[in-house]
């Protein structure tokens, strides 16, 4: 394999401390080699992401974990903000944007609902994977791989022993993937 | 040159154990004063002399207060001078010469003596009240106000000396002439200060010699000092008047910082003279008469001053404060006095015994002060032990004028709750009303900060406005209170430096954000699209921020030695610079980010 064996992960949740799972998957992470976690929300409370900070992160990874609540089917607003100012055309697409062709991409997303409420007969009438692929868009267009997205559904409701044993399989997934880098 | 070095030592030893006591510097000057005076260890002879020369020093700060004011706010003083001023003189002259005619002074003496006592000591009152950060207070400007009164009126009370000795000789032609040479001078000064000063300082700019610009700012404060006299009238009130009329120039803040040094080194030197004068024979000769003296002088005019103060509309709080910043004797007393006896209007044990009582009183006024804050301050905590028992505030907010109130006033509507600490009592007494639990007094000692709790507090906001105070604020707290976090206002980049320096990481300046708002509003007028004008200042801010910090290292080395107030300028001049350069490369790498 080639590329930095680096991780970042992109968290964007508007409260993460009122965010259970958000804790205890992120508290899963601590002590990972060469991995860096930018919370948005606490850096950006104002929304005014420091675009040429955030793509010297980027440039520092092999991997790069967006990691969110979804909120509207979708990212939450701070995330989008960030894709709009981060990846701009001339560094992630576009003639000479080639910044981030050929890293891996990692959504881990938590939702409300569960593997119920996402299907046809269910409250989103929909399967989950339908959601995802504005997201798996903005990754290849910027020609980054996509890799199997990490979803823990019915985040609030599920038990604790539940959400640790994601958290570790999260863990496990990163540890595999930097194993695989060198 | 010993005896240069007579007082420099004095004042280096007596002034810093004096200020470390609280005692305030005019207090520490007094008394290094008295210890090398003849009384004390009679290492300087020449006292009258001395004081002659240190008058300079109450001139040069009546000069560097007048640059701090300009015409129009002059103007707006008006009343508060010419109705304060002579409502002042009136009631205080009126009960002093009163109680000397008790005494059994005829009543020549007991006019002119009991009119000088009622001058107050301008050195005195203005360097308490700039060191307790008190002048810019309503109560501080009608207290100024009445000095400056004061400083008018004290010529034509040195002038009706010798009308009184000589039983009343016609003024005359003799007065008329005085009059328009008095006039002729006070023209002199406005057409120097207003027409001749700013070229003359250019050209003296131009020659980029700096010092030379030193000598030429003393050289006029001292030329209009001379002036003034020449015309027979006083000194400081001409240094005023120019500073007055150069308030407005581009040169004032080269002018204040040029002047600083020798002000505060001559008003040193002045207190201490008077210090000297205290004849400490006639103390030890007759104690009870000399305290009988100074005590019954200094009650019977704070007295009349607090009633004084009552129809000036100083606040009811803030009336024995404003009594006893202005009780004591002045050093017009001192002129009057001698004069008087020269004429043969005053016996000479009179004129030493008064002349004693208003050192002594000059003396006292720091005390007594001391002693006003320890009781109001017993008040606050009184009246905190009577709430008593609610849980304990997370945070302490130190200052509560127009930075504070908005920092305070989001937490409480929050519910968080806060200590308050301040030093007007006026808005003490609001806040209290309003539940607030406020502590009076100078947020930098160290029992306030521990009454308030600043041992278990999770948070304190450092927003005095006074930069000086500020920075011993948090002095004191990283000392005493090494894992208290603090969050502090800056009023300027030096300011935001020397926090920085002490560790503070939490700074806002004060007019940064919203200047930074001003600037979008301005790009928006400009027709830049609203949200684009907000990514502008939000890189603005970065950028600014950036710089600030890569500036920090040599904050340290270079600027940090220069005058606080040059350094701010030179400081912003600098930061100009290093924004335009930052902005051009960045926005060269940054590509999109830029248009």
């Amino acid at each position: 394999m080639d590329g930095p064996a680096s991780i970042l992960v992109v968290h964007a949740h508007p409260y993460p401390g009122a965010s259970r799972a958000g804790r205890v998957l992120l508290a899963a992470l601590e002590g990972l080699p060469e991995t860096e976690l930018r919370e948005l929300y606490s850096r950006y409370p104002d929304f005014d992401v420091d675009a040429l900070a955030e793509r010297e992160a980027l440039g520092r990874a092999g991997l790069v974990v967006w990691m969110h609540p979804l909120h509207w089917y979708g990212v939450p607003s701070l995330l989008a903000r960030w894709f709009e100012t981060v990846l701009a055309k001339g560094w992630a697409y576009g003639e000479g944007g080639t910044a981030l062709a050929g890293k891996d991409c990692l959504w881990a997303v938590t939702t409300g609902g569960d593997t119920v409420a996402y299907s046809p007969a269910g409250r989103h009438h929909r399967p989950f994977a339908d959601f995802a692929p504005p997201v798996e868009g903005i990754a290849r267009y910027c020609g980054m791989n996509w890799l199997e997205p990490f979803v823990v559904h019915g985040a609030h409701a599920i038990p604790d022993v539940a959400l640790a044993a994601q958290a570790h399989a999260l863990r496990a997934r990163l540890e595999a993937w930097q194993a695989g880098r060198r | 040159m010993t005896e240069a070095i007579v007082f420099l030592a004095a004042a280096v030893i007596v002034v810093p154990i004096a200020a470390r006591l609280k005692l305030g510097s005019v207090l520490g000057y007094l008394l290094a004063g008295a210890a090398i005076g003849p009384w004390g260890l009679a290492l300087i002879g020449d006292v009258s002399h001395t004081l002659h020369l240190a008058e300079l020093g109450v001139v040069l700060m009546l000069f560097v207060i007048g640059l701090e004011l300009d015409p129009a706010r002059l103007a707006g003083m008006r009343r508060e001078v010419f109705g304060g001023g002579s409502l002042q003189l009136a009631a205080c002259g009126a009960v002093l010469v009163g109680a000397l005619l008790a005494f059994g002074l005829p009543w020549q003496a007991a006019l002119v003596a009991g009119l000088a006592l009622a001058l107050s000591s301008t050195a005195t009152a203005v360097q308490t009240m700039v060191e307790r950060n008190e002048l810019a207070t309503p109560t501080g400007r009608t207290a100024f106000a009445i000095l400056l009164f004061q400083d008018i009126a004290a010529i034509p009370l040195i002038a009706l000396v010798p009308l009184l000795a000589a039983g009343g000789a016609a003024p005359g032609e003799a007065g008329w002439e005085r009059f328009a040479l008095a006039f002729a001078a006070v023209a002199g000064v406005v057409v120097i200060g207003r027409y001749l000063t700013r070229p003359a300082m250019r050209l003296v700019a131009r020659t980029g010699v700096r010092e030379l610009f030193t000598a030429f700012a003393l050289l006029l404060v001292v030329g209009i000092a001379q002036l003034m006299t020449a015309a027979g009238l006083s000194m400081a009130l001409g240094a005023f008047l120019a500073g007055v009329l150069l308030a407005g120039s581009e040169y004032r803040h080269a002018l204040e910082s040029d002047i600083e040094p020798f002000k505060g080194l001559l008003l040193g030197l002045f207190f201490i003279a008077v210090g000297m004068t205290i004849d400490f024979g006639l103390v030890a000769s007759r104690p009870g008469l000399v305290l009988a003296l100074v005590a019954g002088f200094l009650a019977v005019k704070a007295a009349a001053l607090w009633a004084v103060a009552r129809a000036l509309g100083v606040t009811a709080r803030q009336r024995v404060l404003f009594a006893i910043l202005l009780a004591q004797g002045g050093e017009f007393a001192f002129v009057v006095f001698a004069s008087a006896r020269g004429a043969g209007l005053l016996a000479r044990e009179w004129e030493a015994l008064l002349t004693l009582a208003v050192a002594l009183s000059m003396a006292l006024t720091p005390l007594v002060l001391l002693a006003h804050d320890r009781w109001l301050c017993r008040r606050a905590e009184g009246a905190r032990a009577a709430d008593a028992i609610d849980e304990e505030a997370p945070v302490i907010i130190a200052g509560f004028g127009r930075f504070g109130q908005i920092v305070g006033r989001l937490l409480f509507a929050n519910g968080v709750r806060a200590v308050v600490l301040d030093h007007d009592p006026d808005q003490i007494e609001m806040l209290r009303r309003f539940g607030y639990k406020v502590f009076y007094g100078d947020a930098t000692r160290l029992d306030l900060l521990r009454a308030a709790g600043a041992d278990r507090a999770r948070l304190l906001v450092d927003a005095i406005d006074d930069v000086d105070a500020s920075l011993a604020l948090v002095d004191r707290a990283r000392a005493s209170f090494p894992g208290l976090p603090i969050l502090a206002r800056a009023r300027n980049v030096s300011h935001y430096f020397e926090l920085r320096l002490r560790g503070v990481t939490v700074i806002e300046r004060e007019t940064f954000e919203s200047a930074l708002r001003a600037g979008r509003a301005a790009l928006e007028a400009l027709g830049v699209d609203a949200f684009r004008a907000r990514e502008m200042a939000d890189a603005f801010r970065r950028h600014n921020l950036a710089t600030l910090e890569a500036t920090l290292p040599h904050y340290q080395d270079e600027t940090r030695m220069l005058n606080a107030v040059k350094a701010g300028r030179e400081e912003l001049e600098r930061l100009f610079a290093k924004d335009r350069e930052r902005f051009e490369r960045e926005r060269a790498r940054g590509g999109e980010e830029w248009r």
